[in-house]
Formats: C-alpha cells, structure tokens, sequence
C-alpha cells in the first residue's frame, strides 16, 4: 500500500509534465490538425532558458518560470509564422515534414550553439522531502504538480471564458464560417500556438528542477509521449490531454514499480493501441461518421 | 501486347545501363568505398521508401512504422547468417525475414487499419517501438548491444538487382487491378465497399506488401553494414524513410528515386560540415516543403509508355 | 405478378432516440422500375443505406432472391452486399476522383477477374490477357453510355452530368441485379434530365436489371417508373402506379399541406 502511494505520487508528478506538453499539442491538432513534432523542442527550448536566467541572470524561480513562459510563447509564434503558416492550405503530410525539419533545426541549432553536453539545472528551489505516514514527497514534486494544476486551471478558463478562447474553439469546429463570423483566423492559430508552447516551457523549467539535467535532444522523447497522451486522451480535447497525460505517467512509473522498466515504453504503446481499438478517437475524442 | 513488351524492354536496357555505368566506375576507381556505401544507402532507402509509398501514397494509409518491419530483416539476417554464412544462407535469412515481417503486418494490421489518419500513424509508429522494445531485450538479438560481425554476403550488385527487382514488383502491383482496387479505397473508402471492394482487405494488402519490401531492406543493411542495433530502427528511423516518400511525391515511386538520390548526395556532401550538417540538412527539409508542397515531383510518374503514345499523337497532328 | 428479388420486412432504425425509419416493408421484383419519393428528411437515403449494409438495421430482414434461394442480406458488409449483387450510386456524387474514367469503372469489375498475386507481381501472359479482358469490357461499357472519349481524363475533370452518369456506368459494372440511384437528377438541368430518363430506360431494357429511384424531379419519376413508394416521416405513406400516387389524397396532403 505505501508502495503504491509512492508510486502514485511519483506518478502524478512525471504525469503533470506529460499533461502539460500534451496540452499544447492537443490545442495546436485541434485548431490546425498538424502534429506540432517541434513542440517537444519547444519545452527543452524552456529548460535552456531557465538554466539561462538562473545561471546568468540570478533569476528566482517565479521569475525563471515567467520569462521561460513568454519567451517560448513568443518563440511558438515565430516558428508557427515562418514555417507553417506558408502551408496552411498543403497537404497535411507536407506541414507534419516542416514540422519535423523544425525540430531537426531546433535541437541541432542547440547542439551546435551548447554542445550535446548534459548539464546540471541549477538548484534554486532547495529540495526537502516531507515525511507523510511513510510515503516521501519532495517540495519540488508538490511544485509540479501545483503548477501544472494553475496553468491547466487557468487554460480552461482562457478557452472557456475569454473571446480569443471563444475564437480557438470555433476555429476547430469550422475554419472558414470562424472568418465569416469576424474571426482573425491568423490570430487566432498565433494565440494558440503561444499558450500551447507557454505551457511547454513551464513544463521546461519544471523538469529542470525535477530531474536536475537539461540537454538538447532531452524533448524528442517526452514530446512523443506526450503526444501519445494527447492521442489517447482524444486528439483535440484538453481535459482529455491532462488525463492522458496523467495516464501515462502513473502508467509509466507503475510498470517501473513492478520491475519491468525495460518494457516501459512498450507498455504505454500496447495501451496506447488496445484504447484506440476500444475508442477510435481516444477518450475523450468526438467520433464522427461521415454522411452517406 | 506487342507494345507492352517494347516498354518491358526499354526498362530493362535502362537498368542494365545502370548497372554497367557503376560498374564502369568500380573499375575504374572513381568509386572509392566512401561513395559505394552512399549508393548502396540509396538502394536500400529506395526499397524501403518506395514499400512505404506503396502504404502512404497509393492506399492512403498514414504508417509510421516501417523501420519496425526493416528491423524484423536485419534481425532476420544478422541471426541466421551467423550460422549459414554462405550467399543461400543470406537469401534463406531474406525470405524468413520477409515472412515475420508480412506475419507481424498482420498482426499489427488487422486491428489497427480500421483508424483513420493520424491515428492509425500513431497506432503503427507504436506497433514498431513495441518490435524494437522486444528485439532491446531478446537473447536471440543480443539486446541494446546488437549484433556485431554479421558475414558481408552482399555487395553494391546485389543492392542494385534487389532494388530494380522490388521497385518492378511493387510498380507491377500498383498497375493491375490490386493496385487499382486499394487506389479506389483511398479516393473514397465507402464508394469502394459499395462496389464489392472490402476496404480492410486492400488495406492489408498493401500493408502487408510494403512490410515484407522493408524487411528486404533491412536484410540488405544487415549485411552489407554488418553491425546492427535496436537503436537503428527507432521513431527516427521511420521517419527518415517517411521524409524521402513525402520529399520525392506522395504516389510518386519516380520522386521515391529522386528524393533518395538527392537526399544520399546531400548527406555524403554535408559530411565535411560536421556539426553544421544537420543544421543545413533540416533548412533544406523545410525550405524544400515550403516551397514544394507536395514534393519534388507532386505524383508525376516517369512512363515509357506515356512518351510513346505522346509522339503518336503528335505525328498524328502533323500529318 | 413478376417474381421478388428483393424484399425488406418491417425494418426499422433508430439513431438514438431518433426513429429514422419505422417499420417499412418493400419489395422490389425482377426487371422492375420503383420510384421512392418523399420529402426531404423522409428517411429515402436512410432507406438505401439500410438495404446496402451502409448502417446496420435496428431490426427487421431483408432478403435477396437468387436462383440458389433466398439470402438474408443482414449483417452483411457493403462490400458483401455489393458482390451479392446490389450496387448504388450516390446523392453527392461519390467517383475516385483522381483516378481516370475507364479505372473508375475497371474498379466496379475488381471481383470479376482473377489472374492471381504472382501473375500480376511477374507480370506472366496471364496478366496481361485478364487486363485486356477486364479493360475491354470497360471500354464497351464506356462505349455505350457515350464515354469513350473521356476515357483516360480524370473523373474529377467531368462535368456534372456526366460525372453522374459515369457513377451509374460505374455502379453497372458490377454487374447488379438490383441498382439503387440515389438522386440521380439532382442539380441537373431539363435537357441533361431528359437524357437521363432515357439513360435509365435503356439501362433497364438493356441490362434486365431491377431499378430503385430516389428522385424529387416529378416529372423523371412519374415518366419512367412503374411503380411508387412514398414514404413520409420514417414510415411508408403509400405504394401504387404513378397515376395511383398522384391521385391519393394522403399524399396530396404530405406534399401541398393541410389547404390542399
């Protein structure tokens, strides 16, 4: 039971990283139905940037996290205004190509201005790890999970309550009668492609407190993941990319706990696969049918 | 008939050329081992490429897995050649892996080609890491580390007559009423079933087709590199063969060739640029997307025939 | 009294709450040509759907008349359907858009021709012998309907009429016994309507097949078919002549209104 409870604690805390990415990804398919593969980039951008103005800057770590939030936002905007608002009406597979020479770019530009080199991510949070009834909760993990809380709590809201976020939801439904209605469609995908990767280079920062190393192909995997967990929770749907992402985490660290962290990576794979059998469109995803 | 033979034959003289020309500058010694291992890279991607336009482009099934299915060849190879290292050995090793792999299309495609687009790439991309997964920690694959020493059984030559061999299979199966028949799933899957074509079927059909070419691939790479490891047939893997299918066409096997080619040169150029290399390599990528949506050569197909019948009909207007 | 072919007993589909279709029985006979009519969101294409394996009944038996016997046709897939000898066209026109004119149709004769795996991957004489069946007997199609001079242009490039006819070329192809045409003068203009009503004439006389027509234009349906459905509200209305149905007062009412 204690060993359950840590793992589940572990869990959620890997989870809400997972979460966070997915979400951007999950915005971004929703709006303009491309798998952002630079996305993942995009939250190892927000680590560097963190190391950055900690390091060089003595930034505390509201600031670090704040900052990394603006300029990873401003930076989703750029390489979405560069490189795929050209291709807005190609074919589909066309933009997922640009979006993967946008990660070569990104984590090669990387290697190449800081080395391959893993390097330490500056502590500035010091790590103490509470006691509760035999289970071990660091204050970094409480961080985490606290912090992916706010920023989906506060993306709901944007996407729920605000008119950009009126305007993101119907872009989704229906691009062209979104214009006709009045709705600035290159505002609207500049908008969501800026909180998706807000919300990656929180989950940067996050990461760096967390595992302490930062390098700059450290988004390939994570970005898949989460990408699976954006799949699973129903591409498209935001309370289905934070279950998804939630998901995989617990599924990740439980399959760690019972001593097969070699299969790991295949399990969340087969789950990934027996879901979408069981629900074509993932969780929470709408299944359309098309008219006969 | 008559006519098809004449075309039959132009293809034949044309790869025969080929082969002669690399053959000329073996002999020669303008193809030292450095450019040898290029051609060969680009036979190798060519047959794996042009299986998996056969999946993406003509049945319109989005698959991100191919190098799963390559890994089952080079697999294949790299284990059974260690025993029967002689040439039969090797074709014996190509035909077995060529089997698992169609077996495990099966397997991965009965369930998962009834998903549509990006779900159905997500699908096959995980049902490749799940293979790779497997072969990382199997005693038969020697795990992470992979196989070392695998007998080089197979020269620039045999690449060269695989390649032709699989890309005149594969062209021959899209021009007939196979190819045909998967062609019409993807214009329109429901029009299809209504005319007796049972979409599941087709899709399989070139699924499974396409695996079984990626395992040639891969046996090829097994022993012509003679190292292999899991990590060779990771995510990245297939998209570097996803890359050469959307960069050349998608339903273009002439672009696969092209892209290829162009791609191989471009990386055997950029070797001297060290780490810039990769960075040149991603600028190209996007910037050739950017400006050729839908590939080098869009879905143009290099046809004898077509020529032909294009200087008949000009004759026939000058007379 | 014609022998049946096809007969559907009491079928009924419900989407969610929604009854679509209300217990509806029809039987169409050999050689014959029924009009279904109704107005819009009676249920005719959800009827069509039903009877080609496009969405699976709720209830009720639909069954196909061959000379072997009787065939229930339910739970079957489309494409089951279609080889069992029902072929369709579409309200919105449904053609392998990409693809040329004669593939189009050599698509529709798919399970008509065998040469096998290995013949078409070794391009063996066998192969080519099959194709040159298979494409001449498209061609003759083709020929018949007028279409030989499109034949290699994408279907996609067609004008609208012909588009519509090449989709009952096509739907011919696979050699039906029974033909269902969903709509098939819709957006056409008088004269391209007046060539399709002696298209189907000829179509029914020449290929002794049995023809369902779902049609709103009056003037097609009442010209040329023998017999009428009409269904209102998911339920069958009425069933006659045309000169029947244009006299009975219930759907004198569905169709004006309560002052008619």
């Amino acid at each position: 039971m204690q060993t359950f409870g840590q793992q589940l604690i572990n869990g959620l805390s890997l989870g809400s990283i997972y979460a966070l990415l997915a979400l951007g990804y999950t915005m971004v398919y929703g709006i303009i139905k491309l798998i952002n593969f630079a996305h993942g980039d995009i939250y190892m951008l927000g680590a560097f940037w963190g190391y950055y103005v900690i390091n060089q800057l003595h930034f505390n770590f509201i600031w670090a996290m704040l900052s990394a939030i603006v300029f990873c936002a401003i930076l989703g905007v750029i390489i979405e205004y560069f490189a795929y608002r050209p291709l807005r009406h190609s074919p589909r597979i066309t933009a997922l190509i640009t979006a993967i020479g946008v990660s070569f770019l990104l984590e090669n530009g990387m290697t190449y201005l800081f080395t391959a080199n893993t390097r330490s991510f500056p502590q500035v949070i010091k790590t103490v790890t509470y006691h509760l009834g035999g289970l071990r909760i660091s204050n970094i993990q409480l961080l985490i999970l606290g912090t992916a809380c706010l920023l989906m709590l506060l993306l709901e809201l944007i996407i729920k309550r605000t008119k950009m976020g009126r305007a993101m939801r119907a872009v989704s439904v229906d691009p062209e009668a979104a214009q006709l209605v009045g709705i600035n469609l290159n505002h609207t995908i500049s908008f969501t492609f800026a909180l998706g990767s807000a919300m990656a280079g929180a989950a940067g920062v996050l990461i760096g407190l967390y595992y302490n190393s930062i390098d700059p192909l450290m988004g390939m995997t994570p970005g898949i993941k989460a990408f699976v967990a954006a799949v699973i929770g129903g591409i498209g749907s935001v309370p289905g990319a934070s279950v998804g992402g939630f998901l995989i985490g617990l599924l990740e660290t439980g399959v760690q706990a019972i001593g097969l962290s070699a299969y790991k990576d295949a399990v969340v794979y087969f789950v990934l696969i027996v879901i979408l059998l069981v629900l074509p469109a993932g969780i929470f995803g709408k299944k359309t049918k098309e008219k006969v | 008939m008559k006519a098809n033979f004449k075309y039959n034959i132009f293809w034949l003289a044309v790869m025969i050329i080929g082969f002669v020309a690399i053959d000329a500058c073996e002999f020669l010694g303008i193809i030292n081992a450095f450019i040898e291992n290029m051609l060969v890279t680009i036979g190798i991607n060519i047959i794996l490429a042009t299986g998996l336009n056969l999946i993406i482009g003509f049945s319109g099934q989005f698959s991100l897995g191919h190098a799963g299915f390559m890994a089952i060849g080079a697999y294949a190879t790299g284990i059974m050649t260690q025993t029967i290292a002689t040439p039969l050995g090797f074709y014996l090793s190509m035909v077995v892996g060529i089997v698992i792999a169609m077996i495990a299309a099966l397997i991965v495609g009965i369930p998962t080609l009834r998903l549509r687009g990006d779900y159905l790439a997500i699908a096959t991309m995980g049902a490749a890491e799940i293979i790779r997964i497997l072969i990382n920690n199997l005693k038969i694959t020697n795990g992470a580390a992979g196989l070392f020493n695998i007998p080089p059984l197979v020269t620039w030559a045999t690449v060269y007559v695989l390649m032709c061999l699989t890309t005149i299979v594969t062209v021959n199966f899209i021009h007939s009423r196979n190819g045909r028949a998967i062609m019409s799933v993807r214009e329109d899957e429901i029009a299809a079933e209504a005319m007796g074509i049972n979409p599941t079927r087709w899709k399989l059909a070139a699924f499974v087709f396409g695996a079984g070419t990626a395992a040639i691939g891969g046996s090829l790479h097994a022993a012509y590199i003679q190292t292999i490891a899991p990590g060779d047939f990771n995510i990245m893997a297939s998209i570097a063969i996803l890359i050469i299918v959307v960069l050349g066409g998608v339903g273009s096997i002439t672009g696969t060739f092209v892209a290829a080619i162009v791609l191989g040169a471009l990386d055997t150029i950029l070797q001297n640029f060290g780490t810039l290399r990769m960075i040149i390599y991603s600028l190209a990528l996007i910037l050739i997307m950017i400006f050729k949506p839908s590939g080098l050569l869009g879905n143009w197909e290099l046809s004898f025939k077509r020529l032909g019948t294009h200087q008949r009909k000009e004759q026939s207007i000058h007379e | 009294m014609s022998s049946p072919l096809l007969t559907a007993q009491q079928i009924v589909k419900n989407f969610g709450g929604l009854t679509a279709v209300a217990n509806v029985s029809v039987h169409f006979d050999q050689n014959e040509l029924i009009g279904l009519i109704g107005p819009n969101g009676a249920g005719k294409t959800t009827l069509f759907n039903l009877l080609t394996g496009v969405t699976p009944v709720t209830s009720g038996a639909i069954s196909l008349y061959t000379d072997q016997g009787v065939q229930s046709l339910n739970g079957k897939r489309p494409a089951e359907i279609a080889q069992a000898g029902l072929s369709r066209t579409f309200q919105n026109i449904r053609l392998f858009k990409e693809l040329s004119v004669l593939d189009n149709v050599r698509i529709a004769m798919t399970n008509h021709y065998q040469e096998g795996f290995l013949a078409s991957i070794f391009r063996v004489p066998k192969f080519y012998r099959t194709e040159a069946d298979m494409t001449l007997a498209a061609q003759k199609l083709l020929a018949i309907f007028d279409l030989t001079s499109v034949a290699d242009q994408p279907a996609k490039n067609l004008p609208y009429g012909i588009q519509r006819r090449l989709e009952i070329v096509r739907a011919l192809a696979t050699k039906p016994k029974l033909l269902f045409l969903d709509e098939p003068a819709a957006g056409m203009n008088p004269e391209e309507t007046a060539d399709l009503t002696r298209l189907i004439r000829q179509v029914q006389h020449d290929f002794h097949i049995t023809i369902v027509l779902i049609e709103h234009d009056m003037s097609l349906v009442m010209n040329v078919v023998e017999r009428l459905y009409v269904l209102e509200h998911g339920a069958l209305l009425a069933e006659g002549t045309p000169n029947e149905i244009q006299h009975n007062p219930a759907v004198i009412k569905a169709y004006l209104g309560d002052e008619a």
